[in-house]
């Protein structure tokens, strides 16, 4: 059964008539246009599809859309800002933390959010908070090094 | 496939067999000039799909184009995977051809626009396209000089490109634009085929590091990829399945699936699909189908698997032989023999196969996640019965291939699609059906039986290897008595039970890790050191000098095998390119766990055109080989996969990263070589050597898993 839905999406008022079991990956690529949120294999495992909901990151293909009525969802498409890149995506450029790009937008908002909680994340703790997010190009290396240089920098811009 | 080098035969005053597609290229883009060239040689492709039989063309398969307003596209059949072609080559072709870098584009994987192109494997993007475009870029550039000498009235020696104007030096307002000369002229030029390698050293931008130019795209989300791409009316396909590979289908009953609002059925034989404009819904639909199949498969497993491929009727083909195995067998003072098994693995992209088709005044145009856009399109030509004019593939980016989008059953499904029900359809296939219909790579076994004399020189080398192929076959030590054995499928015995297909660096892991397995077991057993006991019996100076360099960087102290320390080393070839790795490893003897903690590797690409791209793909497949190494292994039944997620299909992870080291080999004399794979070559061999160093357990199946590492323990 449809029903009104609103949440805040990248910082704007969004508002859907939908069935609130809809999953949310589907709706946010669908029914909202942010097709840099991806589907990687829509069981929870690989992160691909990983966007904020509150400031948590969470699998969207695992989520359905009615759970995130009246909270906060941020995608990759909401991260930068008035033309300047995020931290995060800035240091993944200047580390070459990618090759096909495909886990690169949940591996951000992975990281996004990891940072939110735990500004200074030791390599240890990096390492436990992307366990489960795939990349099968093998860019781990330098995503451990793109996350200690987007630590430094938004600590240094506080 | 054929093999036949198509390369050999140049423009250069003979009959161009694809002139009429290239006189459609210049109609297509209007004005300007083109020059044609050739960077693919096709004996590079031993990887490729059987299915591309189309007859290829000889003289040309990518094109420099520059437009009446000045702006430079390359166009090639090449795709953009990850590999980083997309920036390497604009960046080299913006250089050579002294323009701003914004100016330059490459359009890639589109079949109207494009020339044919075989595929895109493995490392030849800059092993061959590189030189080939630069050259191409030099031509186009002569022929702009001289244009530019004529108009102005001076000797092209005077003339200097800025930012692609050309200025007379000696009267700098006397200039001209690379689009003022380009516009209204139709100049057709071909680029002869002329091995270039001498003048890689003068190139400007060669050694430089690149960033990325497709970063800031895919960072921010913007990039497309195929399941990105939206049209109106679009629809969302689900395909039902067989349970395993050879099941057919006896009945279905739709009736459940009907009933979704929202849903129809298309069938079309025993092809059934449930398309839908909202994605869960045929998501939903498509369980609801009742089905009942026949079975009728190969009674073989992954437990039974090797055996039953050593006793498979097969082609039998000596690759190489050299001196007398019998001779040799007599200096020999201690003979080994042993048997090395290799698994079906999956590429796991983690894009899945994806496709958008819709038909556009009888015209099928389809997206694809494909590494084979021309041959996706001979598929749609062939299943279909499309004219080949009448089908476009357009590639857009591609999240990862690894081999396993050279297949492009997809695509096809998804044109079926189109043209059955004529709306733009969109199939992503499920990561059930990524698993299940993957192209594995192939497994395999390896015999060998090989033998020292009493100073510790190998005498005889007697290799056979089953359905892994002979890419990394060669002995590459210094044997007198050699001889290399391929055992292959016969069309009329099949082995496989499902499709098998190129795997990053195909075959090469499985014949690395046997020869690099045996050659330790042999260096044990004469009490030589690893290192030392390679290198005496090496005459290969490349390899010599890797294994040096390698061991400089591993800091590496000599030892007898097993020493108990968990190091070790191992060495191969791949793609042009040398490389060795040293490993030091750490086993749980109680639970047979393996923890990777350090790799080296040194690497002899030739001359490196762009040392950070060289490094990440070093890292990469050295990541991606611990896969292969210590977990990734297909178990089936029958034609049934097991393993059908990552639930259970266990790829790489950040808690796996070892310390790793690369040393890049200083080369710039040397025609560039392939750096997408090599480097993922030999971690299976030199994580087994360093097991054994550690424990004295050898490990002769790939993966390495507590069980068989505690299997393996138990014989020591
Ligand atoms: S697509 Fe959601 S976790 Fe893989
Ligand atoms: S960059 Fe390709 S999967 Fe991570």
């Amino acid at each position: 059964m449809e029903e009104t839905i609103r949440f805040s999406l990248n910082g704007k008022k969004t508002e859907l008539r939908i069935d609130p079991s809809q999953t949310l990956l589907w709706v946010l690529r669908n029914n909202l246009g942010m097709t840099g949120t991806k589907f990687g294999c829509g069981t929870g495992f690989c992160g691909a599809c990983t966007v904020l909901v509150n400031n948590e990151p969470v699998r969207s293909c695992s989520m359905s859309v009615g759970d995130v009525a009246g909270k906060k969802i941020v995608t990759i498409e909401g991260l930068e800002k008035k033309g300047k890149l995020h931290p995060v995506q800035k240091a993944f450029i200047e580390h070459d933390a990618l090759q096909c790009g495909y886990c690169t937008p949940g591996m951000i908002m992975t990281v996004t959010g990891l940072l939110i909680k735990n500004p200074s994340p030791t390599r240890q703790e990096i390492i436990d908070g992307l366990e489960n997010s795939y990349c099968r190009c093998a860019a781990h290396v330098r995503i451990i090094e793109a996350v200690q240089t987007a630590a430094k920098e938004m600590k240094g811009g506080k | 496939m054929k093999e036949k080098d198509n390369n050999t035969a140049i423009s250069s005053g003979k009959k161009e067999r694809s002139g009429i597609k290239r006189r459609s290229f210049v109609q297509l883009l209007g004005g300007g000039i083109f020059i044609f060239f050739a960077p693919w040689k096709s004996l590079e492709l031993l990887s490729a799909p059987a299915e591309q039989a189309r007859s290829l063309p000889k003289d040309y398969n990518a094109f420099l184009h520059i437009a009446e307003d000045g702006t430079i596209t390359c166009y090639t059949g090449k795709i953009e995977m990850g590999q980083g072609i997309i920036t390497s080559l604009a960046q080299e072709m913006a250089e050579e051809l002294n323009v701003p870098f914004e100016k330059v584009k490459m359009v890639m994987g589109d079949t109207d626009l494009c020339p044919y192109d075989q595929g895109t494997w493995g490392s030849m993007s800059t092993r061959s396209f590189g030189p080939r475009m630069r050259a191409a870029a030099a031509e186009a550039r002569g022929v702009l000089v001289g244009m530019a000498s004529a108009q102005l009235g001076v000797p092209a020696s005077q003339l200097e490109v800025r930012d692609g104007i050309l200025v007379d030096t000696k009267h700098p307002a006397s200039k001209v634009t690379y689009g003022q000369l380009a516009k209204g002229k139709k100049i057709e030029k071909f680029l002869d085929d002329k091995p270039a390698p001498e003048d890689f050293s003068k190139f400007t931008y060669v050694g430089k590091s690149l960033k990325r130019s497709d970063a800031y795209l895919k960072v921010t989300g913007r990039a497309k990829y195929c399941g990105d791409m939206r049209l109106p009316g679009m629809v969302y396909a689900r395909i039902l399945r067989p349970p395993s590979h050879g099941a057919k289908l006896i009945s279905a009953d739709v009736s459940g699936a009907e009933k979704i609002a929202g849903v129809s059925i298309v069938r079309d034989g025993d092809f059934i699909a449930v398309i839908s404009e909202n994605h869960d819904k045929a998501d939903e639909a498509i369980v609801k189908i009742k089905a009942d199949y026949s079975f009728d498969e190969m009674k073989v497993s992954d437990k039974t698997l090797h055996d039953f491929m050593l006793k498979a009727d097969t082609r039998v083909n000596v690759a190489r032989t050299s001196g007398d195995l019998e001779a040799g067998r007599l200096l020999c003072d201690k003979v080994f023999e042993s048997e090395y098994h290799d698994p079906y693995l999956a590429h796991a992209s983690i894009e899945p196969h994806t496709a958008l088709a819709y038909l556009d005044n009888g015209k099928m145009i389809v997206y694809a996640a494909t590494q084979s856009p021309f041959g996706l399109q001979d598929g749609i030509v062939r299943e279909l019965g499309f004219a080949r004019e009448n089908v476009r593939v357009i590639t857009p980016f591609v999240g990862g291939g690894f081999g396993g989008k050279g297949a492009f059953q997809q695509g096809i499904e998804a044109a079926r699609l189109a043209k059955l029900t004529g709306k733009p359809v969109m199939l992503a296939w499920t990561r059930d059906e990524e698993f299940f219909y993957d192209t594995f790579h192939p497994a395999g076994v390896v015999k060998i039986n090989s033998g020292i004399d009493k100073s510790g020189k190998i005498q005889m080398w007697d290799y056979h290897v089953y359905f892994s192929g002979t890419r990394g076959s060669d002995t590459i030590y210094d044997v007198p008595n050699a001889k290399t054995t391929s055992y292959s499928e016969k069309d009329t015995s099949p082995v496989h039970p499902f499709g098998t297909g190129a795997w990053r660096a195909p075959n090469n892991n499985t014949n690395t890790f046997a020869r690099e397995s045996q050659i330790d077991i042999m260096a044990s057993a004469a009490g030589i050191d690893p290192l030392e006991f390679r290198l005496t019996n090496l005459k290969d100076e490349k390899m010599i000098d890797c294994l040096k360099a390698v061991a400089e960087k591993f800091g590496y102290v000599a030892g007898k095998s097993p020493s108990g320390r968990g190091i070790s080393v191992a060495c191969g070839i791949d793609a042009g390119t040398w490389v060795a790795h040293m490993a030091e490893v750490q086993v749980d003897k109680a639970t047979g766990k393996v923890r990777v903690l350090h790799i080296a590797c040194a690497q002899d690409m030739g001359l490196c055109v762009n040392p950070e791209g060289a490094l990440m793909q070093m890292e990469g497949c050295m990541t991606m080989g611990l896969g292969y190494t210590l977990t990734e292994e297909i178990h089936f039944e029958g034609g049934n996969i097991l393993d059908r997620g990552f639930d259970s299909y266990d790829i790489p992870k950040f808690s796996w990263l070892p310390k790793l080291d690369c040393v890049i080999l200083d080369r710039k004399d040397k025609a560039p070589q392939g750096g997408g794979e090599p480097a993922i070559i030999a971690i299976g061999a030199v994580v087994a050597n360093a097991i054994y160093d550690a424990t004295g357990a050898r490990l002769y199946t790939m993966p390495f898993t507590p069980e068989r590492v505690l299997e393996a323990l138990k014989k020591v």
